[in-house]
């Protein structure tokens, strides 16, 4: 009896053992999954970082899969998440061959792990060597979709208060518009802009993206394309655009500290409002559901009171590059390669990119987009109009953005010149800080 | 029997120990390793010495965030386990309904973190504007009070119900001799009762100690750091350092901050068991 009940405990010790190592086992051999086949043919693993476009991605994995015979995993990360999921995946044995990078700040983490494109097929396919991202030599990134931002207007509405789109040629204009809107707007029944709302899902719209504006026009006069220390000539530009875009909109100043980038979204949908400063990636949000149709709207520049107004275009760049894990075995890599290529280049895949996902992409045998604010740049570089180039890739940090955001939100609070040269010291003190930090 | 289960406690031992090393031993000394590091991944690393040390301390982001910490700890600290014990003390009265209440008290823990930090959010937000004072992202004192807030309204019933088990356990029969000595109500509570919860004391107060210096969720969900970091813990700083910033040496950086803040609370934390087991009486 004394021993039945010993083996039986030690049974059960090894039962329990067993079956935790199992669960380890299982675990690994899970992760594993990657580099299944074997056949030489290797794999592609892209670590996704649209989430708009997750299930078109997925699916045209799985249409090149059935093509190829390649597996290809889309994982896609959760928006803001990006750079965390990157990190520990990329720790990991099957790492994401393909990736992605912000910009030559974000490339300052991954330089290490990004395969030189200089020599691939896709690269050749580009139609503008500005849309690689390239150092001494190397290219450690490729640009595969381009966008453009600047204010998308409802145009039912601007008719309702009397103007039209071309009445707004320059910031005179469109801050005459925008007072007059506001001084009817009880009448009227809409404001001019929507929330401009600081809250962490939104702010970007205006320390990165609005803040491009100075820093272009800067670059522009001095002759850059980025610098160590900005000097913020054009801030008064920025103060005055600011002060356009809290004065004139849905709610007070003071509240746009918790307002987020769906209320400013869902008032412009509900009418509520004529102008909402956003890029391409909003049409489909406008448009689906029978929202808008493309007879509502329309994309017009940010007028700046800066440079040539009359020929300024919308904001147009990349700040999505796609680049390949240098770590990767070399049929993983190869497959990639391929992979990229063939999304650039065949019928299925350019199609997809244009139609399903709605993204123009800066290659030869792009197929032709069907988002109207695509469009509408397309139209204006043709008639001659210059696009503003995206230079918040240049920004020194994230840290920089947050420390502008935060001094915006406080001046929005309490409009004070104090408060004003609070987002001065920000943009430019903290520009010098940043890079110092950022290029130890 | 005894003595068998002696013999075999190292086999029944070993799961659950082998859980331990794997994920808890094996990760930790790694990353006491990576914080003497320069690195990306953590697969692929290059040893600088002490250097992320001496930036840790110079960083004075992560000072004021100790600050703030020690600062939140405290109040905290005394108000949870001052509120939390007198709700006990009411609740082991026998008045009506005292399950209702204390089921209602202890909900909010079944709560996460960050859904509770966005409702208290929300809530606050709408507090200060009703008001006309500057809304959190802007408003470090509302930033500091709103955690407070929520950290109580959190943990009290969760302390409460340890101090509930505590006071059930101090014996009539005591109560009832000093009643008959002639005792009054005060001094039944801070002679006798106080006392024989000591155990429940050094536990409730070693769980919002640590807590509190641990506190992630809550934060990041309030008020995230802002309005410029003012209102950023120690946990949030260091995910900050590693996460938000793009560079080498950032990721070893936050490593060492994360190495500093473990010995930290562990030290603390130590103090605090000596010195309130110290009071412990034996029944």
């Amino acid at each position: 009896m004394k021993n039945a009940k010993r083996w039986l405990a030690l049974g059960l010790a090894t039962v329990m053992t067993a079956s935790m190592l199992a669960g380890c086992g299982s675990k690994e051999s899970g992760s594993d999954e990657g580099d299944k086949g074997g056949d030489g043919k290797g794999s592609v693993y892209y670590l996704n970082f649209k989430p708009e476009q997750d299930e078109q991605w997925q699916d045209l994995a799985k249409t090149y899969t059935e093509e190829t015979g390649v597996d290809v995993t889309v994982v896609t990360a959760a928006s803001g998440e990006y750079e965390t999921t990157l990190m520990s995946e990329m720790g990991k044995s099957s790492a994401p061959t393909l990736f992605q990078v912000n910009g030559p700040v974000g490339l300052a983490n991954w330089k290490d792990y990004c395969y030189d494109l200089a020599d691939s097929d896709v690269y050749g396919e580009l139609t503008s060597d500005s849309y690689a991202l390239e150092e001494d030599g190397t290219v450690y990134g490729i640009g595969y979709v381009i966008e453009s931002y600047g204010i998308i207007v409802n145009k039912t509405l601007l008719e309702k208060a009397g103007y039209t789109v071309e009445d707004i040629q320059s910031f005179d204009d469109l801050k005459k518009v925008a007072e007059d809107i506001t001084s009817r707007s009880s009448e009227l029944g809409f404001a001019a802009f929507t929330s401009a709302g600081m809250d962490g899902s939104s702010d970007w719209r205006y320390k990165t993206h609005l803040a491009n504006l100075p820093i272009y026009f800067e670059y522009e006069d001095e002759g850059i394309a980025s610098t160590d220390a900005i000097k913020g000539t054009y801030l008064d530009n920025y103060r005055a655009m600011w002060d356009l875009y809290i004065n004139n909109s849905t709610c007070e100043p003071s509240e746009l500290a918790a307002k987020t980038g769906d209320d400013s979204r869902n008032e412009f949908l509900a009418g509520e409002a004529v102008f909402f400063q956003n890029g391409s990636w909003e049409y489909a949000n406008l448009t689906g559901d029978g929202q808008f149709t493309d007879d509502d709207l329309a994309m017009i520049p940010i007028y700046f009171g800066a440079g040539d107004e009359a020929n300024q275009g919308l904001c147009t760049g990349t700040e999505n590059y796609w680049c390949v894990n240098s770590q990767a075995s070399k049929d993983d890599i190869q497959a990639t390669l391929d992979f990229m290529n063939w999304c650039v280049t065949s019928e299925t895949g350019t199609k997809c990119m244009a139609e399903d996902m709605g993204f123009v992409i800066p290659f030869k045998s792009a197929a032709e987009s069907q988002n109207l604010f695509v469009k509408e740049d397309a139209e204006m570089t043709e008639a001659g109009k210059t696009p503003v180039s995206w230079n918040f890739t240049t920004m020194p940090s994230e840290e920089w953005k947050n420390g502008v955001g935060q001094a915006l939100t406080a001046y929005a609070a309490d409009e004070t010149d104090a408060n004003w040269d609070a987002v001065v010291s920000a943009f430019v003190d903290g520009w010098a800080t940043e890079y110092e930090l950022a290029n130890q | 029997m005894e003595k068998a289960l002696k013999r075999y406690s190292p086999i029944f031992v070993l799961p659950t120990f082998a859980a331990f090393i794997i994920g808890f031993i094996i990760p930790f000394i790694e990353g006491l390793y990576l914080s003497f590091c320069q690195f990306t991944t953590v697969s692929n690393f290059k040893w600088i010495g002490i250097s992320n040390y001496i930036n840790a301390l110079k960083d004075t982001s992560f000072t004021d965030s100790f600050k703030f910490t020690v600062a939140f700890a405290i109040v905290s600290i005394l108000s949870i386990n001052v509120l939390g014990f007198g709700l006990a003390l009411l609740l082991t009265k026998g008045l009506k309904g005292t399950n209702i209440f204390r089921t209602v008290f202890f909900m909010p823990n079944l709560i996460g973190g960050i859904v509770l930090g966005y409702i208290w959010q929300i809530l606050i937000n709408c507090v200060l504007s009703i008001v006309g004072q500057p809304l959190l992202a802007l408003n470090t004192k509302a930033g500091y009070w709103g955690l407070i807030i929520l950290m109580c309204w959190q943990q009290i019933g969760y302390m409460m119900i340890i101090y509930i088990a505590g006071l059930q356990n101090v014996s009539e029969d005591l109560i009832e001799a000093a009643k008959i000595d002639g005792a009054t109500l005060k001094q039944i509570l801070w002679k006798i009762k106080i006392p024989m919860v000591m155990p429940s004391i050094t536990i409730c107060v070693f769980l919002t100690l640590t807590n509190s210096f641990k506190l992630f969720d809550q934060n990041l969900a309030l008020t995230g750091g802002d309005p410029n970091h003012t209102t950023e813990m120690f946990a949030l700083n260091i995910y900050q350092t590693f996460y938000a910033r793009a560079g080498m040496q950032w990721k070893g950086l936050g490593q060492a901050k994360a190495v500093i803040f473990c010995i930290l609370v562990v030290v603390i934390s130590m103090i605090q068991l000596r010195a309130t087991r110290s009071k412990e009486v034996q029944q």
